[in-house]
């Protein structure tokens, strides 16, 4: 392993179900990268997050977090890594019950031990970071609308300056104005803070967009990693037909126009 | 890294040297190790930033907030010597911070106003609920004139999981109940040699009273916990909303079904507390007065009128229409969060156990006014 590896994944088995849904998955992330994970529907993108986080464990095969195994990790190496990371789930998994500023502050409540004042300026320091106004900071998830409850994940998951996020499929159910500044506002983050980004998403543009590198799931592995201007060229029928169709090749062109 | 190392002041060339890890880890020792600083009054100030190894943006933001404040008080700030990816950072962070943060605070009411406000939401709520029975009824009227859309098979589907499987526990429970009674009127009997006049007592409390009561409590914590949870999940959901856009009114399909289920299943599960509670007095009448099976039955058959089981099954229907209308209201109220649920729950169950007894002291008082 080399030191800018980040992420190894080696000979990755899943079975859930009655079926394998990983059949011997290989992936490397590096630092500093945002790799997008695309794949059709059922492909095994989400298991994958899910044991990458070790909220899974796989049948076999093994699975190293910043040069830790994180399969058989005990609690307090678990507990260390989970530190150094932030996950954005899919429907944001926000607590109901702590209004906006209290579920930001919540990690950094359980992991340090700052004062209030400072817990709390720090955790709207975040909120605003993600382009929240102040005023929500007090409001519950369930008062604000979907565009705000994925800023307020994301403020979540970067509020203990992590070297390494996770977010599942981020800008679905946005409308493509907030999709974009959500698009703009990672991209941002991750030039500031250095972030080492993976980014499970179904959405064309903004892999585009912001993608260093491309993972396509399919038949339970990785059929290829590459940049995707590269990743599109690529022969596989599963990957022609997910690039090729009228969205794909509008999402090709309109990065083709931005870029001239 | 111990404090000292964190950050330097020289006052001779009015620069602060900043070194190491000004991350999160080391928030709190830099945060003090800057407010005990002796800053100068005036002039100009340089914050070197070359030796440090590691920024992430709770350090920047305690430098922003630092160098603003330093602003504030006439003093020229200048950062030196940091990397660009720091400076990046401390810019981005500048941006953001706004100069002063001020959180509204949530007002706390008076005693009297929250004790007021406390009584509206109550009233509302009253309300709310009749509104609902009101609702309920129609839906129920207008269902009786077209029977076809009747939805037997959710009928079905409550009694079977509201009775039919509550029946081993319903057993258990009436048996214990049986025990327990005849055991201490055991002892008191004996004493008087009145060990006969246990059936009369036994077979009037069980079947007046006892059976109707525990049977609702039970079903009213199993049943009606489950019904709030269940509807309040769904409308969190929005399945309740979807039914309503599909032309199917949650009443037809949801509500109805399980208040007429638990209309027919309680009477049912209150007989079968009955028979068992019964049969818990008779082992004991049997165990301790060696009173024996015959005897028993025979007493039983000529001293329990069947009034004493007919005004106990009839309290039944009216403790299901209470559970059950507590528990769909609580779940329809249920309001966008997880903890909703939880509180919503909480409250069907303890209104329905607080309502069954009220109503049934109420019952006592009529019947016994009736001469029943």
């Amino acid at each position: 392993m080399t030191t800018d590896t980040i992420i190894e994944i080696k000979n990755l088995k899943t079975y859930l179900g009655d079926a394998w849904i990983h059949k011997g998955l290989n992936l490397n992330i590096k630092k500093g990268e945002i790799l997008g994970i695309v794949g059709g529907s059922g492909s095994g993108k989400t298991t994958l997050l899910r044991a990458m986080l070790g909220l899974l464990k796989p049948s076999s095969g093994s699975i190293e977090v910043f040069g830790q195994d994180i399969v058989n990790a005990s609690y307090e190496k678990l507990l260390e890594i989970q530190r150094r990371w932030g996950v954005l789930f899919q429907g944001n998994a926000l607590f109901s019950s702590l209004t906006l500023l209290e579920n930001v502050a919540f990690p950094l409540c359980e992991h340090t031990t700052l004062d209030t004042q400072n817990l709390e300026e720090l955790a709207l320091l975040k909120i605003l970071m993600t382009g929240l106004p102040a005023d929500a900071a007090l409001k519950y998830p369930a008062e604000l609308s979907g565009g705000m409850q994925k800023r307020a994940g994301l403020a979540r998951a970067i509020v203990l300056d992590p070297e390494l996020i996770f977010l599942d499929e981020p800008t679905a159910g946005l409308d493509p104005n907030t999709a974009d500044g959500f698009d703009e506002l990672i991209l941002n983050l991750q030039s500031t803070m250095g972030l080492t980004i993976v980014i499970i998403t179904h959405d064309l543009d903004s892999l585009w967009k912001i993608a260093d590198r491309v993972a396509f799931l399919g038949e339970g592995i990785v059929l290829s990693v590459a940049a995707l201007p590269e990743l599109i060229k690529n022969p596989n029928p599963m990957i022609q037909h997910f690039f090729n169709g009228p969205r794909g090749r509008a999402a090709e062109e309109i990065h083709e126009k931005e870029k001239k | 890294m111990s404090k000292e190392n964190l950050v330097s002041y020289d006052a001779n060339t009015q620069q602060l040297s900043c070194q190491g890890d000004w991350d999160l880890q080391h928030f709190s020792s830099i945060h003090h190790a800057l407010e005990k600083m002796h800053w100068p009054n005036e002039g100009k100030l340089i914050i070197d930033g070359q030796s440090i190894n590691k920024l992430d943006s709770a350090g920047a933001s305690l430098l922003v907030h630092w160098k603003n404040t330093l602003k504030n008080k006439g003093i020229n700030v200048e950062l030196a010597h940091f990397s660009k990816d720091h400076e990046a950072l401390v810019n981005f962070i500048e941006k953001e911070l706004p100069k002063k943060i001020q959180l509204p605070k949530e007002k706390k009411l008076p005693r009297l106003a929250a004790i007021g406000k406390a009584t509206i939401q109550q009233y509302q709520e009253i309300k709310e609920y009749f509104a609902f029975i009101g609702l309920l009824t129609m839906d129920a009227l207008r269902l009786m004139r077209q029977t076809k859309t009747v939805r037997w098979s959710s009928l079905a589907a409550v009694i079977y999981r509201n009775g039919y499987n509550a029946l081993i526990i319903i057993a258990l429970l009436s048996l214990m109940v049986g025990i327990v009674i005849a055991y201490q009127m055991a002892v008191q009997l004996r004493n008087y040699g009145a060990n006969i006049y246990i059936v009369d007592f036994l077979g009037l409390s069980v079947l007046r009273e006892f059976a109707p009561l525990i049977t609702a409590i039970m079903v009213a914590g199993r049943t009606g916990s489950s019904y709030t949870a269940q509807l309040g999940l769904m409308k969190i959901n929005q399945e309740i909303d979807a039914l309503d856009t599909m032309g199917v009114t949650p009443s037809d399909i949801l509500i109805l079904p399980r208040i007429a289920g638990l209309f027919i299943a309680l009477p049912l599960l209150t007989i079968w507390a009955d028979i068992f509670g019964v049969f818990g007095g008779m082992i004991m009448a049997n165990n301790m007065l060696s009173i024996t099976w015959y005897d028993f039955l025979h007493r039983f058959e000529q001293v329990i009128p069947t009034r004493a089981l007919i005004i106990g099954l009839g309290k039944a229907p009216v403790f299901a229409l209470i559970i059950s209308s507590i528990s769909c209201f609580q779940g329809m109220r249920v309001e966008g969060s997880a903890e909703s649920v939880g509180k919503n729950t909480t409250k069907s169950v303890v209104l329905a156990i607080f309502f069954i007894i009220v109503v049934d002291a109420f019952f006592s008082v009529i019947f016994n006014k009736l001469k029943l």
